[in-house]
């Protein structure tokens, strides 16, 4: 990503153009707003914010007050030793499981992203016999759930000796149908066939035309599949737990699900402060991923406004 | 957790208990040999001075303390103490190395009610030739013959769960209700809590397999009679039948509060005052000082309500062995590890630890029973567990695919609890099911 600039991604052409811009200012300029839509959003947002502040909130309580106290107020304050309570609980298992979880996002969701820009541009930019069947594929794999396939890959895995190393859950993250058929699209949207001939007619080979000249068109629908594949990794429960057994190679959900039924056990501890603060932290990165990358998202849409 | 992830966890069960039992019917060629090979009493000696390294796969915490003892006392052996899942988790990883043949780890912890299981697909080794034969009166009658099966051995009984009355004495006192000895008792005295308090229960259920099977053994039923794949169910015996009734009338005049055993909600509700007692296996302790601080002083232990006034039966809930898997190329030392952890010094670590033996001599010590446990306000609390780990009824057997009975326990007799049913036409479903899959599973099963 550090290949990005503002000034490229300002270049692009955005995937969705002219309408959310003008949308906006037209808003502003209408002075009366419609007070049904406004309690909708705001039910919405109310909806979709409630369970972080009361994650937020509870963090900061002890196990006796989680029970005792408010759900959706504080109690004593005791987020730090929370916090530090987490990150050294069974010999710091939970900062591992951290590392782990990273490993399989930046090799897992990195890779996906770039094996569908590879293929979503080729895809968009080259014609080929098959290309109707790879389509029909492609769009029937976005419909099978990454769930159903778990189990007979897991077979197959086994058999190749695979289970419970981390390449386990990352060798599946690495294919993402839906990705692909975004950067297919947004390929297809975003890179003006003339601007491919100009660059095929100065010489440059394919492979600079790509990267030079394509790579920075298509940053927008990049940050769009990396945020998501990212997403899909960061929270991946179901493979991992098929796939792996030994808990030093754990991500983040397997692990909280783990402290989590420690309770459920006989002479098991309860620790679901520590379950608490555990998710906590494991949404942070993910809240900052989302900051950080929005701004090279929204500039590429707001490019594309420009442009029409 | 979504009710769909628990569903496909089950699903993964079974799956898991589908191809493990087709293993054996292809009969001997996984590759590590019959189980005649296990080795005998004198290569469990050689086999700790030679040392090497053990994969224990346990979630029990108080394991850790045990394999440091292990390791001080026996340099040359390695203990890799991993928590690959608790309970239902474990099985399914288990089970899928099993199946895979690799990663399969040289000890599990295998609750009591899951063995049959491993045992009758050959999973584990019989620990017979290993020393296990020696062990006779070792263990308490119920946890020891749990992990029988046929003549085999499968596995050394690391903890007990003899069921006691725990119960919240502040709360009864507060009503002047005396604690019930009988299950007619508790029933008078369910109604009479509820009524003082709309928001008291004297307990909470919501359909539990391992409780009511529990019950049911109290109540003198034997529901399930194994003789090698030859399986018989009878949940409408005269055992199964007086709980069922007794238990309808708690479910149908509401006296149970709709709260999940082990739940967030449940460990809330044993500290506020709003389920006053818990029928349940003698590790509870452990598990309220940890789980429920807010009870520290309020709670007690009385013997479990009898049937029938003046008797003294009992039944065992939850509790687990170690067992050594039949894959894992190290049985000699796997056995020195499961002497140590359940007969040996291990015991003692275990017990500090809070966990609740299965050994008689411990259970017997003057030290163990004299013990005062500040939580429950000076009670003696190992007098009345011991004096029911010493009454639990015999001739109890689970299903050699009870794991699989248990996920769809609350799909069949759990609606009794939404009032879709009764409990007694409840556990008649359930048997059909456990009847239905047991002849799919290639058992003949009368029922």
């Amino acid at each position: 990503m550090t290949t990005l600039s503002e000034d490229r991604a300002t270049a692009a052409a955005g995937r969705r153009p002219a309408r959310l811009r003008p949308a906006r200012r037209g808003s502003a300029d209408r002075p009366r707003r419609s007070v049904l839509l406004t309690v909708l959003t705001g039910l919405v947002l109310l909806y979709s914010v409630v369970p972080l502040v009361w994650l937020l909130i509870n963090a900061t309580k002890t196990q006796d007050d989680l029970f005792d106290s408010f759900g959706l107020w504080f109690a004593d304050f005791s987020l730090w030793n929370n916090v530090r309570d987490t990150l050294t609980y069974d010999d710091g298992v939970f900062v591992r499981w951290l590392l782990n979880t990273l490993l399989y996002v930046v090799v897992g969701a990195g890779g996906a992203t770039f094996l569908a820009v590879l293929g979503g541009y080729a895809l968009a930019r080259f014609s080929f016999p098959g290309k109707r069947a790879v389509f029909a594929v492609v769009i029937g794999a976005v419909a099978v759930p990454g769930t159903a396939l778990a189990v007979p890959t897991f077979l197959m895995f086994s058999q190749m000796g695979l289970t419970n190393t981390p390449w386990a859950v990352i060798i599946p993250s690495l294919i993402s149908p839906f990705g692909l058929y975004l950067m297919w699209n947004s390929a297809a949207e975003a890179i003006p066939e003339e601007m491919l001939e100009a660059a095929r007619m100065d010489g440059a080979g394919e492979f600079r035309t790509f990267f030079q000249v394509s790579l920075p068109l298509l940053a927008p629908g990049m940050v769009t599949v990396l945020l998501f594949t990212m997403v899909a990794t960061w929270n991946n429960y179901f493979l991992p737990l098929i796939m792996l057994r030994d808990p030093d190679w754990y991500p983040l959900t397997l692990g909280l699900n783990a402290w989590n039924s420690q309770a459920s056990t006989a002479g098991g501890e309860a620790i679901f402060n520590l379950v608490i603060t555990g998710s906590l932290l494991t949404i942070l990165p993910l809240i900052v991923a989302f900051l950080f990358l929005q701004r090279y998202w929204q500039s590429g849409l707001a490019a594309g406004s420009v442009k029409a | 957790m979504s009710i769909s992830k628990r569903a496909a966890l089950l699903r993964a069960t079974g799956l898991a208990a589908v191809l493990a039992l087709g293993l054996t019917a292809c009969g001997g060629d996984s590759g590590s040999g019959g189980s005649a090979d296990a080795g005998s009493a004198s290569d469990v000696e050689s086999a700790l001075e030679e040392g090497g390294e053990l994969t224990v796969w346990a979630w029990e915490p108080t394991l850790e303390d045990v394999v440091t003892g292990f390791e001080a006392e026996h340099p040359n052996v390695d203990v890799d103490l991993v928590n690959a899942g608790t309970g239902n988790d474990q099985y399914t990883a288990l089970q899928n190395a099993i199946k895979a043949g690799s990663g399969v780890p040289d000890v599990a912890q295998v609750e009591y009610y899951a063995l049959p299981q491993f045992a009758l697909s050959e999973s584990f080794a019989d620990l017979t030739s290993l020393g296990a034969d020696s062990l006779d009166g070792t263990f308490t009658p119920g946890p020891w013959s749990s992990v029988q099966s046929g003549d085999g051995i499968y596995g050394l009984p690391m903890d007990s769960g003899p069921m006691a009355l725990f119960y919240n004495k502040a709360v009864f006192d507060a009503h002047g209700i005396a604690v019930p000895t009988t299950w007619d008792e508790y029933i008078e005295a369910a109604r009479a809590l509820h009524a003082a308090d709309p928001n008291l229960y004297i307990a909470n259920d919501t359909g539990d397999a391992g409780f009511t099977t529990s019950m049911i053994w109290q109540a003198g039923g034997q529901p399930f009679q194994v003789d090698g794949t030859d399986v018989t169910v009878d949940l409408a015996d005269e055992g199964s039948t007086t709980f069922a009734q007794a238990w309808n009338t708690l479910i149908s005049e509401g006296l149970l509060a709709p709260v999940s055993s082990w739940s967030d909600e449940w460990y809330q509700g044993l500290g506020n005052d709003t389920i006053a007692s818990l029928a349940i296996g003698a590790w509870m302790p452990a598990n309220l000082e940890s789980g429920v601080a807010a009870g520290a002083g309020k709670w007690a232990v009385a013997p479990l309500p009898q049937w029938k006034a003046g008797e003294s039966a009992s039944s065992e809930n939850g509790g687990s062995a170690l067992a050594v898997p039949e894959a894992s190329e190290q049985k000699a030392l796997a056995y020195a590890f499961l002497e140590y952890a359940n007969v040996g010094d291990g015991v003692q670590t275990r017990i500090d630890g809070g966990a609740f033996p299965a050994t008689t001599a411990d259970l017997e010590s003057q030290e163990f029973l004299d013990k005062e446990f500040p939580y429950f306000g000076g009670q003696q609390v190992n007098q009345v567990l011991a004096e029911s780990a010493a009454n639990v009824v015999e001739g109890w057997s689970y299903l050699p695919y009870q794991v699989y009975a248990n996920s769809v326990f609350n799909d069949t007799a759990g609606q009794a609890y939404t009032g879709a049913t009764d409990l007694p036409s409840g556990l008649a479903d359930w048997q059909a099911a456990i009847v239905e899959y047991g002849d799919e599973q290639g058992f003949s099963v009368t029922g």
